[in-house]
């Protein structure tokens, strides 16, 4: 091989040892890290699958994650319902001009700091918040409803920002689809509801199940939302990991949640594979 | 295809000796800026502390007074403190704050250097809450209680009726259901738990949690959140709760400007009593400083910032501290005799009964 081949070869090797050398440092090696401390005891001993047997015999943990899988899954459902149809209005009925504009207002939320979102939330549902005083003020409840400090209170926090997250995804999706299949469609006799069912939902599933995905993932890891609004009426993964580390500093069983965590992203990622695929079969 | 890694023209810069000297400058001026860091790092003071820590109308004074500038990282719990201990380099710190019961675990790391109590005024405390039992290890003091109050009964006196107050049993009761927040830490709680169903909070033991498991569901049943400091306290301060179990003067009286109607009391079952702690790390290279840093705070002066800090007041541990009467009056200093006296102090469980509580605690909040 010549001295230029084999720099052909070098380069691209060169190229994607950063992305290798960032990711064996800052994902595999802790990774592993954690594994080892989830195998270990808190107090020193040796190796144990202790902190794996406490989470499945330990009814309370179990049942947070039983909690963070309805949580999340309610979150991702209502946030692909409420998100596609307004990625559709902003896709297809918007005028181009003001697509830029109005995408901008949409994820305008997202220039906002997570945890003040969160509080801004709590201070709208909470017993004197604006969705109280109107309910009590038109008549329409004469004692304030509890909002805050419970599941909708999370859920409402986590809808409001992944509905913007799904939007954009969904967005790009349709954009990228061409107005060819639709007038195929058409020409073929289908009527728009037909159209979309059988050709447009179809077409933008990835978008739809990589935007879902990203939900899953980020809400169901997500410490802050539930920690706020949610008022520790109950608890889910990972502010089951948290008390862990706080006072206890209990880091092999925080490690043993965390990676019972990751199993169930990994395994809802593996069901999902099918449709994560960047490009459309 | 390839590519030609050499240069044609003689004249132009290899790529590769233009990355060599960028190279060699990013290391250069990196080890510069690593040696102005130590620089900086030997001649300031470097304190593990809590948020009441953090207020510049504490630390100036003494920055000032000694011409160094004290550099702080905050931290909830013991167990995220010594991570991040363990996670430094020795001499990284110097002093810590740290619950008064939790001294002997760093002791027992190794983490403590002892102090000088001829150079502290321990005199001058209260003296029920000096702690010895935790502070002094193997006759050495290692830890000096800086600041104290109660885990109790926080509540709105224009929305209970403060005769209630004085009984734990209003916590359980129907009278107040739904109005009550739970202060989100297990020890305190499970020890106001144990006082209201006569236990000692002293003697507690693994026999004993199922009672307390019960009267902590009881209390859940009645609470509208069990809510972290700034969420329990926002709670009780905007009027979505009106008691606070496990709140005391450290959730009213930073709030009685803005709010004069929150006050706390000590029921007839008694309170739990919390101290915080300075201690010096046997690491330190600064040892001198960390003591004067210790000096000062508990010097009268220290005390009386410390305790009305923008984070949360507490009682200053000092009876000298320089409060004004308005201050004494929000703390209600006076009391203080008769409090302590019917206070008992934090649960101290062993590793062991600490892991069971804090199971307990998970069950509690699990429960619907």
């Amino acid at each position: 091989m010549s001295a230029t081949g084999n720099a052909g070869c070098a380069l691209p090797w060169a190229l994607v040892t950063p992305a290798l050398g960032w990711t064996l440092l800052f994902f595999v090696l802790p990774f592993l890290a954690m594994g080892f401390s989830s195998l270990t005891a808190h107090d020193g001993g040796g190796f144990t699958l202790s902190n794996y047997s406490q989470f499945f015999n330990n009814p309370a943990y179990w049942q947070a994650m039983v909690n963070s899988l309805q949580v999340t899954a309610i979150v991702t459902v209502v946030s692909v319902l409420l998100a596609y149809p307004f990625a559709w209005i902003l896709a297809e009925q918007v005028p181009e001009r003001w697509q830029r504009l109005a995408l901008m207002l949409a994820v305008l939320p997202f220039w906002t700091s997570y945890v003040v979102r969160s509080y801004s939330w709590l201070l709208v549902l909470a017993q004197n918040g604006v969705i109280n005083r109107a309910l009590t003020g038109s008549g329409l409840f004469s004692e304030p409803l509890q909002l805050a400090n419970t599941r909708l209170a999370t859920i409402t926090g986590f809808v409001h920002f992944f509905v913007m997250l799904l939007t954009l995804t969904i967005f790009a999706n349709l954009k990228q689809l061409s107005p060819s299949y639709r007038k195929a469609a058409a020409d073929l006799g289908a009527g728009p509801v037909r159209t979309f069912l059988h050709v447009v939902l179809p077409l933008t599933l990835p978008g739809i199940m990589v935007g879902a995905f990203l939900t899953f993932v980020l809400c169901i890891g997500d410490y802050i939302t539930p920690q706020i609004l949610g008022g520790n009426n109950e608890l889910l993964m990972p502010q089951l990991v948290m008390m862990q580390i706080g006072r206890r500093g209990d880091f092999p069983l925080a490690s043993a949640l965390s990676i019972i965590l990751m199993a169930v992203v990994t395994v809802v990622y593996l069901a999902c594979a099918r449709w994560l695929k960047i490009e459309r079969a | 295809m390839s590519i030609n890694l050499k240069t044609p023209n003689p004249t132009a810069k290899d790529p590769l000796s233009v990355l060599k000297s960028h190279l060699h400058a990013a290391c250069a001026a990196t080890a510069l800026l690593l040696a102005t860091g130590s620089f900086a790092q030997a001649a300031d003071l470097n304190a593990l502390i809590w948020c009441d820590h953090a207020d510049p109308a504490l630390l100036q004074p003494f920055e000032e007074a000694n011409g160094v500038k004290v550099n702080v990282k905050e931290f909830e719990g013991t167990g995220a403190g010594m991570a991040i201990v363990e996670q430094s380099q020795p001499g990284d710190w110097d002093v810590m704050v740290i619950d008064s019961i939790d001294i002997p675990r760093g002791v027992e790391k190794g983490l403590f250097e002892p102090l000088p109590e001829d150079k502290l005024p321990l005199a001058d405390l209260f003296p029920q809450v000096k702690m010895d039992s935790s502070t002094v290890v193997d006759g050495k003091r290692y830890g000096i209680t800086e600041k104290f109050g109660y885990n109790t009964i926080g509540y709105n006196k224009t929305k209970v009726d403060p005769a209630d107050m004085q009984s734990m049993a209003a916590l359980t009761g129907d009278k107040y259901k739904g109005k009550i927040a739970i202060y989100d830490y297990y020890l305190p709680v499970i020890g106001m738990a144990a006082l209201a169903i006569g236990k000692k909070t002293a003697e507690l033991t693994e026999a004993d949690l199922p009672a307390i498991k019960d009267e902590l569901l009881k209390m859940k049943a009645n609470a509208k959140l069990v809510g972290e400091v700034t969420a329990s306290q926002t709670a009780l301060a905007t009027g979505e709760v009106d008691i606070l179990v496990g709140g005391g003067e450290w959730v009213t009286a930073g709030l009685a400007k803005e709010n004069p109607a929150l006050d706390f009391s000590i029921p007839k079952e008694g309170a739990v009593l919390w101290s915080q702690s300075l201690a010096m790390f046997k690491g330190s290279e600064n040892k001198d400083m960390a003591l004067k840093f210790i000096q000062y705070i508990m010097s009268p002066e220290g005390q009386a910032r410390l305790a009305t800090s923008s984070c949360y007041w507490g009682m200053p541990a000092n009876t000298k501290a320089a409060l004004s009467d308005e201050q004494k009056k929000i703390l209600r200093f006076d009391e203080q005799p008769d409090f302590l006296a019917r206070a008992q102090p934090y649960p101290a469980p062993n590793a062991d009964l600490d892991k069971k509580m804090q199971d307990v605690w998970t069950e509690m909040l699990q429960a619907q």
